[in-house]
């Protein structure tokens, strides 16, 4: 066998700020065409792989590495990022962050250029590569006219230039809509294909990644390498629920069903599930034992209603408009669509960041119009997708309290409010701390109590688990549904079909800045013909229930969600 | 966000547009010169001129910049009020005579010598602006950093800077989420509180913005390096246009303009034209 391309020898690295090693004792060899999946929760260290790989460990993040690494046969602690940059492509998770030209040419020239290759030939290279992923016809264009798919398109001509011999992702799914990730991951897979170089992918979220076919998935945890073996293989132990990471959405359903997952299944895909009669027998039994149990919940007075709404940015380009719902009180419901659908400029027009072109917003029965955003901010709260991005005091009790000062309220007033929205959010016992002493989720949790301590009637949250991994995902999310359990109302705008499916009954779709739908969240996505046309994604329990002749997914999908909202939390 | 940035690339057919980024840079920045050394009304008028009919043939349009031009005619009615309060017989010492027109109160009288001086003064900064205008909003923003290297400077610096004009509207975009989002909190920016408290909240503002472009630099700066930005003392340009005849012509007009300048400036050895002695 040919010697690897990568290969890690007992390698152990820890970052100079940092009193652990994040990793430790890593053997992983990969081999030139090979396709691997490295998959592990935040933390795990499988971003760290990654950046030993392609060198901006120890160049951009110093530390202190043991054992050997050896890239292309080189050590890599001997050469440099720009030598290793020959060999490995990076494309990393933020698509507008790493778009450094101007235009897309320009981009894809970037490296070119600091290789001093002449002007003539570098347009004929930045042709050749930009048609090699079809976006030779957008050379011209700018960054902000490109949609988030061609962004990825331009990433991926931006390292293959170099002619590589490996292309590592680094969670290329992390900002995309179902639709566009599923692309990107029929792009990857064309790409492998054309220039047969090895394919290492980062990612946690493993049903999308597993739309095409992967060689072995190297599944980490707290630094070390736990498994690494064939897909189905890893998919029919378990071994992912053990360490974090969610299993495609169709195994847990077979799973729950009695079904035993074996590797000869073909699990790797739901297209490529071979289930025997048995089992199917096993997925309708379960279905129908829990088909009888499904009751319609009821729902409170109305609360927000919207009528006709219509708005645009500029006077001749409508972005949204026909939008007409109603929410009621203590109901938690999903706003879903593709990214650019009109979903996030709704809750401005809501919370009075943008004003309508026409049409009206009822909060209780009466008109908003005409109310400033400070007073819409009283009984609407809107969390922000970044954390970061609203955070502005450096100790969490300040940053909590921050709105009812601006209020002028008497202080043991506030301090009673801020004590009992800490308790609330189980933030009480951080309540001295510096923010940034906390994770993410914790973030997360900071804003949503500096907007909880308003006590508005509804919260609206733009992606609320957008880039979190499972376990910060179920952290974020249970938290939301202890709030709507508490009386809150939630509006949750999100792309994430698996967030809308598990924790909103009912969810309004938006495409193009229309309102294509206001129903249940099961039959979002068991509608083929709503799914096309908001570009969305069925999800795999829609393709098992008819492979097990249940003619009615939609009621599957339902009964799968109340089975796990019931039995399994 | 829909909202048109200040100052940016302005997109048409002109001969201006035509030339390289580098002709315009030189052309620029010997312009400045020329209108810096010089107070000799005679050179400062024939700039004006010529300043005026460039500005017509780029085929820019006053309301295109006129913000940046507002801001230009602020900074130089204040520029002309501080010299008055501070000096207001400068004008008498540089001309070597008086004429009164009007006294004020105390030391400020208005004297026809001052008056020429502030005349000079502010054709200085009228020659400069409609050019330095032009260099920013006829030159295609690729080819900014490509300009700068072309007179010498270090591609790193002029990468540094094309890049941050590049982020100007996204860091635009991002104060405008940012704003309505501590809106919605209870901080209000409009003119309704005091000053003090108005400048606090921009604080609240400021620290995300701030905390979130670092975050913007960081990712940048890998995807650079990972792809080999700095690797070579050179680099090649992808958009970086040949000289043409226009750009040759161009260069020879403007260092004639600094000549014949600094010529007439310099013959009677003073900087200044005094038409009053």
């Amino acid at each position: 066998m040919a010697s690897p391309v990568i290969s890690f020898q007992d390698y152990g690295f820890q970052y100079m700020a940092q009193a652990e090693p994040t990793l430790r004792h890593i053997n992983l060899d990969i081999y030139s065409g090979e396709k691997v999946l490295i998959a592990g929760t935040s933390g795990s260290g499988k971003s760290t792989i990654g950046n030993c790989i392609n060198g901006l460990i120890p160049f951009a993040y110093p530390g202190k590495s043991t054992g050997k690494l050896l890239v292309d046969g080189k050590d890599a602690e001997q050469s440099s990022i720009f030598e290793l940059s020959h060999t490995v492509g990076t494309v990393l998770q933020d698509t507008d962050g790493q778009f450094i030209g101007l235009t897309v040419g320009e981009d894809i020239a970037f490296a070119p250029e600091n290789n001093c290759v002449p002007q003539d030939e570098m347009k004929q290279l930045v042709s050749r590569v930009a048609g090699l992923v079809d976006i030779d016809h957008h050379l011209e264009y700018a960054p902000h006219e490109l949609s988030g798919g061609q962004k990825q398109r331009v990433s991926l001509a931006g390292v293959m230039v170099e002619d590589v011999k490996v292309l590592l992702f680094d969670e290329p799914l992390a900002n995309l809509d179902p639709a566009a990730g599923r692309t990107t991951i029929e792009l990857i897979d064309m790409v492998h294909e054309r220039t047969g170089a090895a394919v290492l992918v980062i990612e946690h979220r493993l049903e999308d990644v597993l739309w095409r076919r992967m060689d072995r998935i190297v599944l980490m945890n707290e630094g070390g390498i736990v498994a690494d073996m064939p897909v189905a293989k890893l998919l029919a132990g378990n071994l992912l629920l053990q360490h974090g990471i969610r299993e495609p959405l169709y195994l847990t359903a077979l799973r729950y069903a009695g079904v035993e997952i074996r590797e000869t299944m073909h699990p790797e895909h739901v297209g490529s599930l071979v289930l025997g009669q048995e089992d199917k027998e096993k997925v309708r039994s379960w279905y129908h034992m829990l088909r009888t149990g499904i009751h319609s919940e009821q729902y409170g007075q109305e609360l927000l209603r919207i009528e006709n709404l219509k708005f645009g940015y500029t006077a001749d380009k409508t972005t949204l408009q026909d939008v007409n719902f109603t929410i009621h009180k203590g109901e938690m419901v999903s706003v879903v669509g593709r990214n650019g659908a009109g979903k996030s400029t709704l809750a401005k027009l809501i919370c009075g960041f943008e004003q309508p072109v026409s049409g009206s917003i009822y909060m209780d029965g009466r008109d908003l119009k005409g109310d400033t955003i400070k007073e819409r901010a009283v009984r609407i709260g809107y969390v922000m997708q970044n954390p970061n991005q609203m955070i502005s005091k450096p100790m969490i009790w300040d940053e909590v309290e921050m709105a009812l000062l601006q209020s002028g309220m008497p202080k043991e007033e506030r301090s009673r409010r801020v004590e009992e929205t800490l308790k609330i959010c189980g933030l009480y016992p951080f309540r001295n701390w510096p923010v940034s002493a906390l994770s993410f989720g914790q973030k997360k949790r900071v804003t949503i109590a500096s907007i909880l301590v308003q006590r508005p009637q509804i919260i609206i949250l733009d992606e609320p688990t957008a880039g979190q991994d499972y376990h910060h995902y179920t952290e974020i999310m249970d938290f939301l549904k202890e709030l709507n359990g508490k009386g809150y109302t939630i509006l949750m705008i999100t792309h994430d079909m698996h967030l809308m499916l598990e924790y909103t009954r009912r969810a309004i779709v938006f495409s193009e800045g229309r309102m294509l739908a206001d129903t249940t969240a099961a039959h979002v996505l068991n509608d083929p013909g709503l799914v096309e046309a908001a570009n969305l994604k069925e999800t795999s329990l829609y393709t098992l229930s008819l492979a097990c002749g249940i003619d009615e997914p939609q009621v599957f999908t339902e009964c799968f969600i109340g089975y796990e909202q019931k039995e399994v939390r | 966000m829909a909202r048109a940035a200040i100052l940016s690339y302005i997109k048409r057919n002109s001969l201006v547009h035509e030339l390289t980024g580098t002709t315009k840079l030189i052309f620029f920045l010997a312009w400045s010169v020329a209108s810096m050394i010089t107070y000799d009304t005679r050179v400062l008028s024939g700039m004006l001129l010529i300043s005026i009919v460039v500005f017509k043939v780029s085929k820019i349009r006053i309301r295109d910049i006129s913000i940046v031009l507002g801001l230009a005619a602020v900074f130089l009615l204040m520029n002309n009020l501080f010299v008055y309060l501070f000096s207001p017989e400068y004008g008498v010492e540089l001309y070597e005579s008086r004429t009164v027109l009007l006294t004020i109160a105390g030391p400020y009288t208005i004297t026809l010598q001052q008056l020429f001086y502030h005349l000079n003064m502010t054709m200085k900064v009228i020659c400069v602006v409609p050019v330095a205008l032009l260099f920013i909003a006829c030159t295609d923003p690729s080819e900014f950093a490509a300009s700068l290297a072309g007179i010498g400077i270090s591609y790193r610096i002029g990468y540094s800077v094309s890049l941050a004009l590049r982020y100007i509207p996204d860091v635009q975009r991002e104060y405008h989420n940012i704003s309505q989002a501590q809106q919605a909190r209870g901080i209000d920016l409009s003119g309704k509180d005091k000053l003090f408290t108005r400048m606090k909240n921009s604080v609240a503002i400021l620290l995300p913005l701030v905390l979130s472009s670092l975050n913007r630099i960081e990712t940048v700066s890998n995807a650079m390096e990972l792809r080999g930005f700095g690797r070579n003392k050179k680099r090649t340009w992808y958009v970086r246009r040949k000289m043409q005849r226009n750009d040759w012509l161009t260069i020879a007009f403007v260092l004639t303009v600094l000549i014949v300048d600094l010529v007439v400036t310099f013959w009677d050895g003073n900087r200044f034209y005094n038409p009053f002695v």
